[in-house]
């Protein structure tokens, strides 16, 4: 097939990733987004497949490839029929093999192109300078991806370890290999000083996720997204590949995108992310006064949400850790049949990465016109009757729009304590994740429900039922 | 690689940077998840480079590194257009047959 064929498969290959990035935009027209996605792919696959090259070496070339699809797949599909509330460390994991490829290829096309004795100097500056960036990116995302997939699936501990001189010994590193990367780039025949790039990238990428923090992975996974994407960007600039630089570029801005959205929605900067070791227990300077907070039994509760017009849910992920979403949606049925008006709102941070939550909800069945956005579940809070806060702290607490001297002041929250009624599902009345004490608890207007998510919410709907059993 | 080449990259690096932040920059908070799953699945492109070194069978190194790519991607590939159907499917509106 000649050369001109192939680029046109490519460039078709390329519009392909646009319209599906572009039909992801909406839900009616997501699933043609994902179908268009893996035309895309097939015709990026067919294409350099059908390579003149490749295809004058003959049937063999393809064995090794034969079976690396074979295997590919096997593990591929499992993967994609993980739970729901597992698709971040799946998410990290994918990112961990998307920067493996990336790096494994910049590493075999530097030993082709300098590693023999044949071809010595066959690198031009440019070439080594995208080839090493490929290399650094895809292997610090390697090791940080793995990282992040043991903090989420808390194989590691899910709190940042910090020690005296962290970012120091990080920095150090870091410059250590770019200073490495440019050597190489000057001269790309020092072949010895290849490996200690490697390496390099290697422990960065471990010891860059260390002093990160369980809470913080919305925004990592996201950053590490979008450098994946970037490896892939430089693969395309070493290989002359525009169609590889384009998805990249794509990959790379999502990612970017994704994680500028989490540190908004955290009032954080990247730098106070990646270097501030957030999350760390926090001793409360403030003295522990004895504030008194109202608790109600399921049949208050439910005889409240009965009698209200609008209810909004506000689920966080004590409610997913609680296996507590079909539960959420049976309430969600019953109330809807007594004629109540019930939404949920969506914090950005509400689950392990972004639109986490969504996903988690839309698998319980819940409609999806349901979902309300930060902004408006806000405009609507106001008129709301009974606000429910399932498994969420942080993000209902006051104290960020009133105390500056909490952590988390200047974060945008959910503004629940504007709601006429608040209700509280939680064990008890001990600080979250973060270790703030939260005010809204011991407002007048606030009932705490105290139980676990799941057997408090299954009560409510019991109760919900058996009071229309006895109308 | 000659610079009339490599600025025609960069250029098409800069449109398509510039296209994704405006194109992703529209999709629904609500599909933010499905959508790093569906870049992730894209950003396997990565496999067309990895087939080429597989195939090319040059040095036994960059086999085994290209077999390994190849691999690494099309978990990826699988995996990834997968799932996200599979989360897509899951989004429904609200029945209309409410009392």
């Amino acid at each position: 097939m000649s050369i001109q064929i192939i680029h046109a498969i490519y460039m078709t290959s390329a519009a392909c990733f646009i319209l599906a990035l572009k039909w992801l935009s909406a839900v009616p027209t997501a699933k043609r987004g994902v179908i268009t996605g893996i035309v895309g792919m097939l015709l990026a696959v067919g294409g350099t497949l059908l390579n003149p090259e490749l295809l004058h070496k003959g049937i063999t070339s393809y064995q090794w490839i034969l079976v690396a699809v074979v295997v590919g797949s096997a593990i591929g599909v499992p993967m994609a029929l993980m739970p729901m509330t597992a698709v971040p460390q799946r998410t990290a994991l994918s990112h961990a093999f998307g920067a493996l490829a990336a790096a494994l290829v910049g590493t075999a096309e530097y030993y082709l192109d300098n590693g023999s004795v044949l071809t010595v100097g066959n690198l031009t500056h440019f070439k080594m300078t995208a080839l090493g960036l490929e290399v650094l990116l895809g292997f610090l995302t390697f090791t940080a991806s793995l990282m992040a997939f043991g903090k989420l699936q808390e194989i590691l501990p899910t709190r940042p370890i910090t020690y005296r001189g962290q970012n120091f010994v990080n920095l150090t590193l870091l410059a250590a290999a770019v200073v490495i990367a440019v050597v190489l780039i000057i001269d790309p025949t020092k072949t010895h000083l290849f490996p200690v790039l490697m390496v390099l990238a290697l422990v960065f990428g471990v010891s860059f996720i260390i002093p990160i923090g369980g809470a913080d992975m919305p925004t990592v996974i996201s950053l590490l997204n979008s450098y994946a994407g970037l490896s892939a960007a430089a693969m395309g600039f070493v290989l002359n590949n525009k169609l590889l630089i384009i998805a990249g570029a794509l990959d790379g801005s999502s990612g970017l995108i994704l994680s500028i959205i989490m540190c908004k929605a955290m009032n954080r900067s990247f730098a106070n992310v990646l270097f501030g070791a957030f999350g760390q227990v926090q001793v409360s300077a403030a003295a522990q006064e004895q504030k008194t907070a109202r608790s109600a039994t399921p049949e208050d509760a439910a005889a409240l949400l009965e009698d209200a017009n609008s209810v909004m849910i506000v689920p966080g992920y004590g409610m997913a850790v609680a296996q507590a979403q079909h539960a959420v949606h049976d309430l969600f049925d019953a109330l809807t049949k007594k004629g109540v008006d019930v939404k949920f709102a969506i914090h950005p941070v509400a689950g392990r990465m972004p639109g986490h939550m969504n996903v988690l909800l839309a698998e319980a069945n819940i409609p999806y016109d349901k979902l309300l956005e930060l902004d408006d579940a806000n405009a609507e809070l106001p008129q709301t009757d009974v606000a429910l806060v399932i498994g969420a702290n942080d993000v209902t607490n006051p104290a960020a729009r009133t105390n500056k001297s909490s952590p988390i002041y200047g974060m945008p929250i959910l503004d629940v304590d504007k709601a006429r009624t608040v209700m509280v599902i939680k064990r008890s009345l001990n600080p979250g994740f973060a270790g703030i004490d939260n005010e809204l608890y011991y407002l007048d207007k606030t009932l705490m429900l105290f139980g676990d998510a799941k057997t408090f919410t299954t009560q409510l709907v019991k109760q919900l039922n058996e009071s229309n059993g006895g109308r | 690689m000659n610079s009339e080449l490599l600025f025609s990259n960069f250029y098409v690096f800069l449109l398509a940077t510039f296209l994704g932040l405006e194109v992703i920059r529209r999709v629904s908070p609500l599909l933010h998840t499905p959508l790093m799953s569906l870049t992730n699945a894209i950003s396997a492109i990565t496999v067309v480079g990895s087939i080429v070194i597989a195939a090319e069978q040059k040095t036994t190194l960059s086999t085994v590194l290209g077999t390994v790519a190849v691999t690494a991607s099309m978990i990826n590939i699988v995996g990834g257009y997968m799932i996200t159907y599979r989360m897509l499917r899951m989004f429904k509106k609200q029945e209309r047959k409410q009392p």
